[in-house]
């Protein structure tokens, strides 16, 4: 075996940003033909070290070393040009162009100055082969699931001849069958001579796949680990700093007795959508929705929240049947639902956390009776408080936040309206472990005050840490519904799998 | 136990850091509008050394301030209503049509009716904000894009005051309604005091209840609005009638300043000027925070501009591309970007110029 070869190696680099040192001395070894991890809480500096990697911020000191030169890149176009290429969480294509377009988006085959869009085809055509996609080039790319996206731009990125490949979350909307899918072009990627940087939230992947682990908590350079010699519980230490880590294995959890009905789905359905859903949720409990991605867990939030219109069957709540034309009906009934979608759907980016708290309480009093402004500074001073979010002040956009803090915010939105059910659409996606175990036991504690809660998940260890029970869909209808002894991972698993 | 929770104060401490706001105070938003406003009436000073003079005649001020007020009354009034449109993410092109159908409406009430003139404004406001529904209609319920669905009424709007007014120019005798155009109060000429009105009734509409603050999270992301509760169709519905009001009133100084209703002419292009002013203003096209003062300082300004030219002495001819250039280096000292370029060129330009000395 030859001693891989070091591609990039970062040595003492710092990033400041005015008054925070975003980046303190971190080293950063990427050997060619690995997949190596980079790992760390939200606002460890992750993003940052990336963004300095490959160009798009400029390192405050340090040295960066490619190809054992001394370089530093100007912009991302720039580490592209040299073979570093980065795919970000959100897919960054344009969806209304063609898959062969977005391949070749820039560096067109071109004759005579005129792109050829026979050749262009065909090479995109063989360049997903290579990752084993055989789907039509000319059709617009928003035609193909996210996982499909994804894949494309990863190929878009080795399109380019990358010898450095960051992927920065690339499977937090995937699921499982997809992943796999991912990791089979990873590996082949790494067979190849590439070095990839992985950064995920998700540990098991970690495993899967990582050669190597690279450890950041607060700007610092924890460690480098060979994945191999890590235990799961150290790298979780290393990342935490085990502060959080009792927070983590809080599970028991208290299933009230059979109380009243308070949410009854009576064979419901969406035209297009979901059909004959049946679940009932009572009062003061968690009921888990599990399923895959596209299984249809999303879609009996919406219907719930009144976003989508039934086509068939009703919905009780508290003993009275609701007619929902939109969410405000739902909200006025004492619903309340946190979107999947944080950013298009729950967060209004450009608006100050006070306000995005305080918007829920301000929409149900009506445009008249304006919350005066030192109440609405209490109310967000209470929940920044009391959900930790972490915040200099209230007056900050919401939009500058990190994900897990977005989402106590959102939370904090619907706390103040104190609703009698709380839909969760994939409460804790792309948030940070931290948050993640912060969230679950807020969660947790609501469900204990008496909250009902209808949550979905595609983390089934978390669903079963505090369902009472878990309805299983697959194809947009309703498998089966687990509770008690028969509720754990393995069996929703397999009913997903097989019913 | 104690050592744990001083680990967990110093993150929180470390996340506190990393949070520190970056962020612009609002008052900097003020800074560039507000000084190009000075530049241009310093420029004019300059240009007429009598700028600034005001004379008091028969209970009323002259002069050219007072008459870069009054000049201004109408795309002001227009400006208001474009503000919230524009926050909405919208647009709204008919306002200078609507302006002529409120025009000719009310010329044409006062010459074949004797209404009081409390029913022939009310008539006036009342067409105003029909129009301003039919926008509402067309843009929230039916999804139509602001453009389109505003630029229907643009064209249909001044064909629907020519058949109002039957291809004439209606004029009228009506020293009460000519009153709202010409007169004046305390003395400041009238129209200046229905945009003192206008805005400040607008300011404690929007600012003392929650919807300024509806109108804006709807602009930022009407999805999220609808999500928390927000009727954001409604508040769509209701800043198009709003406009559609403030434009009636627009429309309304305007027939009553020449007495009577030229609806080939009354408020032509008015709208692009509302709408230049609300960006010069500072706010996006695409919606989100909006300020009523900032679109009446954007108002100032273009105004001010057209007096500077005449008041140069500059033919005629050159008045549209001046105005242009000073339009675009308005917005240009409001970008960021632009302002850190020139801040870099500048030490260069006087090293540049040393060198040349030596």
């Amino acid at each position: 075996m030859t001693t891989p070869s070091l591609v990039l190696e970062l040595k003492q680099v710092c990033k400041h940003f005015p008054g925070v040192k975003a980046l303190q001395d971190v080293d950063l070894r990427l050997f060619a033909g690995e997949v190596h991890a980079l790992l760390g809480e939200n606002g460890a500096g992750k993003s940052t070290l990336v963004k300095v990697m490959t160009g798009a911020l400029a390192k405050s000191s340090g040295e960066i070393y490619f190809n054992s030169q001394n370089c530093s890149f100007a912009s991302p176009a720039a580490a592209q040009q040299a073979g570093i290429s980065t795919v970000y969480q959100e897919v960054n294509l344009l969806p209304n162009l063609s898959v062969a377009q977005n391949l070749f988006l820039g560096h067109e085959p071109r004759r005579f100055g005129l792109i050829q869009h026979q050749k262009m085809q065909q090479q995109a055509q063989q360049l997903l082969l290579r990752f084993k996609l055989n789907i039509d080039v000319s059709a617009p790319l928003a035609q193909y699931s996210v996982a499909v996206q994804q894949l494309i731009a990863i190929a878009r990125g080795v399109a380019m001849s990358a010898k450095v490949l960051v992927l920065d979350e690339p499977t937090a909307s995937l699921d499982s069958s997809e992943v796999q899918m991912l990791f089979d072009v990873m590996r082949q990627l790494r067979d190849q001579g590439v070095a990839i940087v992985f950064i995920t939230h998700f540990l098991d992947q970690v495993y899967q796949i990582s050669d190597r682990i690279t450890v950041l908590r607060n700007g610092s350079k924890v460690g480098e680990y060979l994945a191999a010699d890590l235990p799961r519980a150290r790298l979780i230490e290393a990342m935490l700093g085990k502060e959080l880590q009792q927070l983590t294995h809080q599970a028991a959890t208290t299933t009230p007795a059979a109380a009243e009905l308070l949410l009854v789905l009576n064979n419901i359905a969406v035209k297009g959508s979901i059909s004959g859903i049946s679940l009932t949720v009572a009062q003061g409990q968690a009921v888990g929705l599990a399923g895959l991605l596209g299984s249809g867990r999303t879609e009996v939030c919406r219907a719930v929240y009144g976003v989508d219109a039934l086509s068939q069957g009703e919905i009780q709540f508290g003993g009275r049947t609701l007619r929902l034309q939109q969410p405000a009906d739902a909200i006025k009934a004492g619903i309340a639902l946190c979107p999947e979608e944080r950013k298009t759907e729950g967060i209004i980016g450009p608006l100050s956390i006070r306000e995005n708290i305080m918007l829920a309480l301000q929409a149900r009093r009506g445009w008249w009776r304006y919350l005066p402004v030192k109440q609405q500074q209490q109310l967000a001073a209470f929940y920044i408080d009391k959900l930790h979010i972490a915040t200099p002040d209230a007056e900050k956009p919401i939009e500058q936040l990190s994900g897990g803090n977005q989402q106590k915010v959102i939370l904090a939105r619907w706390l103040a309206i104190n609703p009698q059910l709380l839909i969760l659409d994939e409460p804790t996606r792309g948030i940070d472990i931290g948050a993640h175990a912060e969230i679950l036991l807020l969660i947790k504690s609501l469900c204990q005050q008496g909250m009902s809660l209808l949550v979905t998940s595609s983390e089934l260890e978390e669903l079963v840490a505090f369902a009472g029970k878990v309805v299983v869909l697959r194809d947009r209808q309703k498998v089966t519904e687990l509770s008690g002894d028969t509720m754990t991972a393995p069996h929703i698993m397999q009913a997903i799998a097989e019913g | 136990m104690k050592q744990t929770q001083s680990c967990t104060d110093s993150l929180q401490q470390a996340r506190l850091a990393r949070y520190s706001p970056g962020s612009i105070k609002a008052s900097a938003r003020y800074l560039w509008p507000l000084a190009a406003l000075m530049l241009l009436l310093a420029v004019n000073l300059v240009l007429d050394a009598s700028f600034f003079q005001l004379s008091f005649q028969d209970g009323r001020l002259y002069g050219s301030l007072i008459d870069i007020l009054n000049r201004s009354a109408p795309v002001a009034l227009l400006a208001i209503g474009m503000s919230l449109v524009i926050a909405t993410g919208g647009i709204d092109l008919s306002v200078g049509a609507v302006m002529a159908i409120a025009g000719a409406v009310c010329a044409n009430l006062l010459l074949q009716t004797a209404l009081p003139l409390a029913l022939v404004i009310a008539a006036g406001l009342a067409t105003g904000i029909a129009a301003g529904l039919i926008n509402g209609t067309l843009v929230s319920y039916l999804k139509i894009q602001p453009i389109v669905a505003t630029l229907l009424l643009m064209v249909a709007g001044r064909g629907v005051a020519q058949l109002i007014n039957q291809g004439q120019i209606v004029t009228f005798q009506r020293p009460d309604f000519a009153w709202l155009g010409t007169g004046s109060w305390l003395g400041l000429p009238l129209p200046i005091w229905l945009v003192i009105g206008m805005f400040a009734l607008s300011q404690l509409l929007l600012r003392r209840t929650a919807l300024g603050l509806f109108i804006e999270a709807v602009g930022c992301n009407a999805t999220a609005s609808r999500y928390l509760g927000i009727n954001d169709k409604a508040i769509k519905l209701f800043v198009y009638a709003f406009a559609g009001f403030c434009a009636a009133l627009a429309g309304m100084i305007s027939a009553a300043d020449i007495q009577g209703s030229d609806a080939n002419n009354a408020g032509l292009w008015l709208e692009l000027d509302a709408i230049l002013a609300v960006v010069i203003g500072g706010a996006a096209l695409s919606g989100g925070r909006f300020s009523l003062l900032l679109s009446v300082i954007g108002v100032l300004i273009i105004q001010s501009l057209s007096t500077t030219i005449i008041v140069s002495g500059l033919p005629a001819k050159f008045n549209l591309l001046i105005k242009a250039l000073v339009v675009l280096l308005v917005l240009l000292l409001q970008s960021d970007k632009f302002r850190r370029q020139l801040s870099s060129w500048l030490p260069k330009l006087r090293k540049w110029r040393k060198g040349g000395q030596i």
